[in-house]
């Protein structure tokens, strides 16, 4: 039997992923697509919810409108990055995040 | 599945092979959604990600083209700092989540009506959010605006 | 209420006013006005002494539970002290007249004058603490304005602003003690404090120390031991004014109130025995520097120090009422004197170092006489108003011992240096141009010297002051102090007289009297070090605390603040993420598990 408990630890988990990904590798592109596990990591644990807060035998669809928005929202995100990380790297030459660091003091 | 392939997608050196298992986690991910009924979310979540959105990613790489990355002088400071961090938060995750009582609540019970939830959630998108969705709307036209400019080239 | 101690208080109120406001420029105007008042209130200070004792005021602030009054009190002691400062205040008056006539201030110096006849009387007549310590200031005040008279002059002003700063210490404990004394018996007035202090059940400390910080006052105003130093300095002004003010009436004014506020230290006897030695200690050491001085009014300032430390120490041995004959006397024949020896300076164009005089005895005969009556009044020449007094003061000390020594002691030296004084400046040749040149003054300035000698020859006599004082009576031997005092007279004539006929220098030379002890120098030493170190704390509190630690150091803070944050800014997005995600699971934990 699958319990709620048991979505919430993947999503968890698979954030943590993400995280991780964030903070470990050096590739701009990558560090995008972990942000963007991230992201749906926080998909999962939303329609979890949604899904098991039932009234009267209808699932609360507010969980599901959320998801659908952070998709849509997300999808724009990503474009937007892409294309600063494209003009970034016609500056700099390079996508090695360290490599960007014009704003240290 | 998803788990798998979401930490592939991490540790892998070549950003393609990344792209493509950013891909395969994201159908993973449908199907736990369809798995908790939510069968609308899950058709988006594969068009709109993972059509649109890796696509994109894949392009880009192309793009830049990215060679596979090569090994570099490890900050071992940072990594040992970035592993605690990820350590630190899987145990409160796993505290939060054994003392959320009801998360362990069992079996779902659901009865839907019989329109499908696409039905619903359309209803409570265009009804109660109506707002938003119109905002989003315009986010993702300015959105493409933006990006347009973004890529402009300096003019000489 | 009566009306008539009000007309004898603001008479001189409204001259003083009338001549400041109306008749600056008319300065013969001004002189009569000022002679006038003064005579109005002199007048009804003689229907007042042969009138009823009696008290009246009336509320000035009224407060609700706390009032001032403003009111006039008559006694015996009222009475008396009413008829000497109007009285001699009068003759002063009119002697100045001719004393100042070619002055060109002398409309500014009889409103002066009668603005101090105002504060004087308003002293005298007071009945309660507050007015008479505001009345005591105003006193302070015209004295000032009187000293620095010749203000375009470099030394009256210094001497003013020193005798009103001395007059200003002794006035600062005397409001502590007016504090301390209200604040213990809850009022003011001298009629109700009189009855209730020895029954408000107070320690001995306490009444002791109350009593003292009264004769503060009384220190600062009448030139005690260690505040005396403003009195011979104020020898700067007019020598009328010196006559009033410093011989007669101010300085007086201290003995009055010690002897007014007497109640207050009749229980403790320790403020008696501070009382007694301050007043004996003052009277040896005037004495003692009168014998070297030079300048005619110096030695007779010196002479008034010396006079008033006896007064002082009557008031000390128990005997309120000797002290206040001997200030009877003495006003009238030390007011003799500073006019005498104005007629002297005035007649000798402005010299007053008395080796520079001589001989006058031909030249100026309503003067010598006058002077010697004077002076043989002050050295308690038997039968002149002098030795009666003083020889009651000595009698008072019969029972101590040491004091009696002093008492005996001052009177030898009080003899010494009037002789001294008298021989070198009226007798022998003259030593000086202008002594030979010298003319008798103006009947003006001659008549009130008569008049004043008059008092001083028979005021003593104990038939006489008994319509004036109730003079005390003395179990023991009155024979035996009055042999003493005889004798110390007799040989403090003859001293001086011997070692001083036909000299033309002084041939004693002691510079610690001649140059006051020092006293001066080391309050100058004194106020300078004060001052330095005030300043130099000042100047390290503004440098280091103010300027360092304040200003520089908040600036410094915030550098500092700014430069340690600086250093979050690295540059390093992973960096970013990761403390962010690091607050993010240290907020989560903390929110949802508490510190425990």
């Amino acid at each position: 039997m699958v319990t709620l408990n048991d979505y919430l630890i993947a999503s968890g988990l698979l954030f943590a992923i993400g995280f991780a990904g964030v903070l470990l590798r050096r590739n701009v592109i990558i560090i995008f697509m972990a942000l963007e596990l991230m992201l749906n990591a926080a998909n999962l644990s939303l329609i979890g919810f949604s899904r098991y807060n039932v009234h009267d035998g209808v699932p609360d669809y507010n969980g599901q409108v959320l998801a659908f928005f952070i998709i849509t929202v997300a999808a724009a995100e990503v474009t937007v990055g892409l294309a600063i990380i494209v003009a970034l790297f016609r500056a700099r030459q390079t996508t090695h995040v360290e490599d960007i660091n014009t704003l240290k003091f | 599945m998803m788990l798998f392939f979401g930490g592939m997608v991490i540790l892998n050196r070549n950003p393609v092979a990344s792209a493509l298992s950013l891909v395969v986690s994201f159908i993973a991910l449908a199907a736990l959604y369809v798995s908790l009924d939510a069968y609308f979310i899950g058709v988006i979540q594969i068009l709109v990600y993972a059509g649109a959105v890796m696509v994109l990613f894949l392009f880009i790489i192309m793009l830049l083209d990215l060679k596979a990355e090569s090994r570099r002088r490890v900050n071992f400071p940072a990594v040992c700092g970035g592993f605690v961090v990820i350590i630190l938060f899987i145990k409160v995750l796993s505290d939060v989540c054994y003392g959320f009582e009801g998360g362990n609540a069992k079996f779902p019970p659901i009865s839907q009506g019989p329109q499908g939830d696409v039905w619903h959630v359309g209803m409570v998108l265009f009804r109660q959010y109506n707002v938003a969705l119109q905002v989003v709307g315009t986010l993702i036209l300015v959105a493409t605006i933006g990006v347009v400019i973004l890529s402009k080239r300096e003019l000489k | 209420m009566n009306f008539t101690p009000w007309i004898i208080l603001f008479a001189p109120f409204v001259s003083a006013v009338v001549i400041v406001l109306i008749t600056e420029r008319f300065k013969k105007l001004s002189s009569y006005i000022s002679v006038a008042a003064v005579a109005i209130s002199f007048v009804f200070s003689v229907a007042v002494f042969f009138g009823q004792d009696g008290t009246g005021s009336f509320n000035w602030i009224d407060l609700g539970t706390f009032q001032v009054k403003i009111g006039y009190l008559i006694n015996d002691l009222t009475k008396l002290m009413l008829l000497v400062v109007t009285g001699v205040g009068l003759l002063i008056h009119i002697y100045s007249i001719g004393y100042m006539a070619d002055d060109r201030g002398r409309s500014r110096y009889f409103c002066g004058l009668s603005l101090f006849m105002f504060s004087m009387l308003g002293i005298v007549l007071a009945n309660n603490f507050i007015m008479m310590f505001i009345f005591w200031e105003l006193v302070g005040f015209s004295s000032y304005l009187l000293i620095g008279h010749w203000f375009y002059r470099p030394a009256p002003p210094a001497a003013a602003n020193k005798a009103f700063l001395a007059n200003r210490l002794g006035d600062f404990g005397f409001m502590l003690g007016i504090l301390v004394v209200w604040s213990a018996s809850g009022t003011v007035t001298f009629d109700e404090l009189s009855g209730r202090w020895s029954t408000l059940g107070l320690s001995p400390g306490f009444m002791t120390a109350a009593a003292l910080l009264i004769f503060c006052g009384a220190i600062g105003k009448s030139a005690q031991f260690p505040l005396h130093v403003w009195l011979p300095d104020a020898m700067e002004g007019p020598t009328p004014v010196s006559a009033l003010i410093h011989a007669a009436t101010m300085v007086a004014a201290g003995v009055f109130m010690l002897v007014r506020t007497y109640f207050l230290f009749e229980p403790s006897a320790t403020a008696l025995g501070v009382v007694l030695w301050i007043g004996l200690i003052t009277s040896m050491l005037a004495a003692l520097m009168a014998t070297q001085q030079d300048d005619v009014k110096r030695v007779l300032a010196y002479s008034t120090l010396s006079q008033l430390g006896l007064m002082i120490a009557a008031v000390g041995l128990g005997a309120p009422q000797a002290g206040m004959f001997h200030l009877f006397t003495h006003a009238s024949f030390k007011a003799l004197l500073f006019l005498g020896a104005g007629s002297v300076i005035h007649s000798l164009h402005d010299e007053q170092n008395i080796w520079q005089m001589g001989g006058l005895r031909k030249k100026m005969p309503v003067t010598f006489w006058t002077f010697l009556i004077g002076t043989l009044a002050l050295i308690a020449c038997p039968p002149f108003a002098g030795f009666w007094s003083k020889d009651d003061i000595l009698a008072s000390s019969d029972r101590n011992i040491p004091a009696f020594l002093a008492i005996a002691a001052v009177t030898y030296l009080t003899a010494f240096y009037m002789s001294r004084l008298f021989v070198v400046a009226f007798l022998g040749q003259a030593r000086s141009d202008h002594a030979s040149h010298a003319h008798e003054s103006p009947r003006v300035m001659t008549i009130p010297l008569i008049l004043l000698s008059i008092p001083a020859c028979i005021a003593g006599f104990p038939f006489i002051a008994s319509i004036f004082i109730k003079v005390p009576e003395h179990e023991g031997s009155p024979i035996g102090s009055m042999v003493v005092s005889l004798v110390a007279f007799a040989a403090g004539a003859a001293s001086g007289y011997y070692l001083y006929k036909d000299k033309a220098k002084d041939s004693i030379e002691i510079p610690l009297f001649e140059h006051k002890f020092y006293i001066d120098e080391m309050y100058g030493s004194l106020i300078k070090w004060t001052q330095d170190l005030l300043a130099n704390i000042s100047g390290f509190a503004d440098r280091w605390v103010i300027d360092g630690t304040i200003v520089r150091g908040l600036g410094g803070i915030t550098w500092g603040a700014g430069f340690a944050l600086r250093f979050l800014q690295i540059g390093n997005l992973q960096a970013y993420a990761f403390l962010f995600g690091a607050g993010v699971v240290l907020l989560v934990y903390f929110i949802l598990f508490g510190t425990k």
